[in-house]
């Protein structure tokens, strides 16, 4: 209905200024009415033609600039960050490895201290022991006495010749006799001394057992310092990797800080569960001590606001102790107190704590008291009467509500280490995050940049493309003007 | 150690203006309908008004008044209360107010009349006194309204921001015979709360519907 020269409408608001038809110089022939107006346009867009490139070039430079300036800017900004996140980086890991190589300097010293502190008494022990060892088997080395020189005559005896002399067989006999019991009297002897000797060799036994037992103290000593002195190279190396600032300890570190910031996290999380059932343990006798009927938001009661505060104060509490026992260092004014400052400070955490565990369990209880007396106003509220609950069945929830709140303080207590992890890995991991997040930025920047000027190139090439006509003919005006000059100069030149 | 007091004052009042000032209480008011026949469903009454008790928190009130030939009158009101913010208490409070209302369901007896406008009058003004956030009149009715000669109801009344429910709007014979009856008394029903300024008009036949009703903000 609304078509152009079509319709009561337009017949009704033909030649208005502000209707759509006022332009058409052709009447009712809209297509016809362009052409001739493009036709008549074209000498002067042509004249135009330099202007309007001049226009689309600054317009694209005005919008493409500023972006492209962002990109460079942004990018150079992430490249600060990125070397104040390394140094950051580095100097914590320095920080560390250095704490980590002092830890083990302790160990080392403690091992020397314990172990080879009792290595002079160690050693003479072993050269008592040697010594004796040693004289022992010289006694061993003592052989029994030499056979008598008699031997020599006993031989020169045995070539007498007695050839029938009754007088020589019975001398003979008589030596006989008395070598047998001399023979018998030396075998005794033998036997004896090898018998002491053997005597004094099973002696020794102990004595090796012990030297055996000493030296395997001393290798296993030994082995454990050489153990925490390659642990020590290990971390030097890494100190030095640091301290050179190179790339594979940056990576190292940053690797090792995401690392740290997923299991704290996950740890958190788990504390955060931890804290919740705490939470619904202690809110409603809350609101029997606070009331019910304060909200501190639309959805907060100040009942619930109560619990939680007192949560916090048993995680701070907790984050206490862990700092005055120097297993966390988030607070270094507590670190830097004086040992018996720090030791007051806590044994004050620790009862303060401890405090918090009773009033959570005597809540814990409240609780239950509360929600069976609930349960026994909508017993009696309700239509049909249920059985009475076994007494032991009551007795066990009641029991592990009053345990875990007097149990969860203390679990809450040691939230403090994933804490202290999570917030130093949050500082790599969110610079990183930073650094990534201004990089893309500055890339859309700069893609946004390339395209405003590559659109406007666009947009002076399709000017061109509408003043084509007389572009072609300023062409051929150039070829004719071009090859007449062209001709005219040998021609010159021959006059 | 006074400007320690200082900054700790400075932090309380802080800490109070933060507060939500805002009533999160809700306020319910419960018509019950005692006249002629109707009398014999007080029963279901009870186990609505037990119901209620069942669900209402500490900070919360509740009045209950029966509909009789004439209810714009304190003496209709058989049991009001707040409950305590603290939830013992409040528990203790349910159960007064269970025993008063166990007393009235034994005790109760029909009316000629039913005045239901009279006690609309009646709860608009006890639920705006309770100045609660959410405001409930509860009508357990037929809601079919009839006055003596000398009872003068026809004027408008004021039943603003507060959310009118009619509980187990029985048929009446007649309703049987002509549906457009009962349907025309709802809808009359309707423009009148309506026009009354009230926030919401429904129907409940099931009480489920009003658990739903209840419980959303």
């Amino acid at each position: 209905m609304l078509r152009a020269g079509k319709g009561s409408y337009f017949e009704q608001r033909k030649g208005d200024p502000v209707s759509g038809s006022f332009w058409m110089i052709w009447p009712n022939n809209a297509v016809l009415s362009a052409v001739i107006l493009f036709v008549i346009a074209m000498p002067f867009l042509y004249a135009a033609r330099k202007l309007v490139h001049e226009l689309f070039r600054s317009i694209g430079n005005m919008v493409g600039g500023p972006l492209r300036l962002g990109a460079r800017w942004l990018f150079a900004t992430a490249r600060d960050m990125k070397e104040r996140n390394k140094a950051v980086l580095l100097a914590h890991g320095r920080e560390e490895v250095s704490q980590h190589i002092e830890r083990e300097f302790e160990r080392v010293g403690a091992l020397v201290t314990r172990d080879l502190e009792g290595y002079p008494a160690l050693q003479r022990k072993l050269l008592d022991e040697i010594t004796r060892v040693e004289e022992d088997y010289k006694k061993c080395g003592e052989v029994p006495p030499a056979s008598p020189e008699w031997v020599e005559a006993l031989v020169s005896v045995a070539k007498i010749k007695s050839d029938g002399n009754e007088m020589v067989q019975r001398i003979l006999e008589e030596i006989k006799r008395s070598v047998h019991g001399i023979h018998d009297k030396a075998l005794a002897e033998y036997r004896r001394a090898f018998e002491s000797r053997h005597k004094i060799l099973s002696g020794f036994m102990p004595f090796w057992r012990s030297l055996d037992k000493t030296f395997g103290q001393v290798d296993k000593k030994l082995t454990g310092l050489q153990d925490t002195s390659s642990k020590i190279d290990a971390q030097m190396e890494k100190y030095e990797q640091i301290n050179k600032k190179t790339d594979k300890a940056e990576h190292a570190l940053t690797m090792s800080a995401f690392t740290q910031f997923a299991i704290s996290l996950l740890v958190l999380l788990i504390a955060v569960g931890g804290a919740l059932v705490n939470f619904k343990l202690i809110a409603l006798p809350f609101s029997e001590m606070v009331g019910a009927g304060d909200y501190l938001t639309a959805t907060l009661r100040m009942s619930d606001v109560a619990a939680l505060v007192l949560i916090f104060l048993e995680a701070t509490m907790g984050l206490f102790v862990m700092e005055t026992l120097r297993i966390t260092h988030l607070f270094p004014i507590i670190a830097n107190m004086s040992e018996r400052m720090r030791r007051r400070m806590f044994w004050t955490a620790v009862v303060f704590l401890f405090v918090f565990a009773l009033i959570e369990a005597g809540l814990a209880l409240m609780r239950d008291m509360l929600a069976a007396d609930r349960a026994a106003l909508v017993q009696s509220l309700a239509a049909a009467q249920a059985a009475p609950p076994d007494p032991l069945l009551r007795l066990i929830p009641t029991t592990a509500q009053m345990v875990l709140g007097f149990f969860l303080p203390f679990a809450l207590a040691f939230v403090g280490v994933p804490l202290e992890s999570f917030i130093y890995s949050l500082r790599t991991v969110g610079g990183a995050a930073v650094v990534m997040l201004v990089r893309m930025l500055a890339f859309v920047l700069r893609i946004l940049g390339n395209l405003v000027r590559q659109l406007f190139k666009v947009l002076a090439t399709l000017y061109d493309v509408t003043i084509v006509l007389p572009l072609l003919v300023e062409r051929m005006v150039k070829a004719m003007r071009n090859g007449e000059a062209a001709a005219s100069r040998p021609a010159g030149r021959g006059t | 150690m006074i400007k320690r007091l200082l900054v700790v004052s400075l932090l309380l009042a802080g800490v109070s203006a933060c507060t939500d000032q805002r009533s999160h209480s809700q306020a319910v008011y419960m018509l019950v309908d005692t006249s002629g026949t109707y009398a014999q469903e007080v029963r279901k009454a009870q186990l609505i008004i037990n119901y209620l008790l069942g669900t209402l928190q500490s900070g919360d009130s509740l009045a209950v008044a029966r509909v009789r030939s004439r209810s714009f009158n304190e003496k209709d009101i058989i049991a009001k209360v707040t409950f305590d913010s603290r939830p013992s208490q409040a528990n203790a409070q349910k159960r007064a107010f269970r025993d008063k209302i166990d007393a009235f369901v034994k005790s109760v007896s029909g009316s000629a009349y039913t005045d239901i406008t009279g006690g609309l009058i009646q709860g608009g003004m006890f639920l705006n006194e309770t100045g609660a956030g959410k405001k409930t009149i509860l009508i357990f009715s037929d809601m079919q309204e009839e006055l003596d000669k000398a009872t003068i109801r026809s004027f408008p009344i004021s039943l603003k921001d507060i959310r009118i429910v009619a509980l187990n709007v029985v048929k009446l014979k007649a309703d049987n015979i002509d549906p457009r009856r009962y349907l025309g008394r709802l809808e009359a029903w309707q423009k009148r709360v309506e026009n009354a300024g009230a926030s919401e008009w429904r129907v409940i036949n099931d009480i489920e519907h009003l658990d739903a009703m209840l419980s959303r903000s």
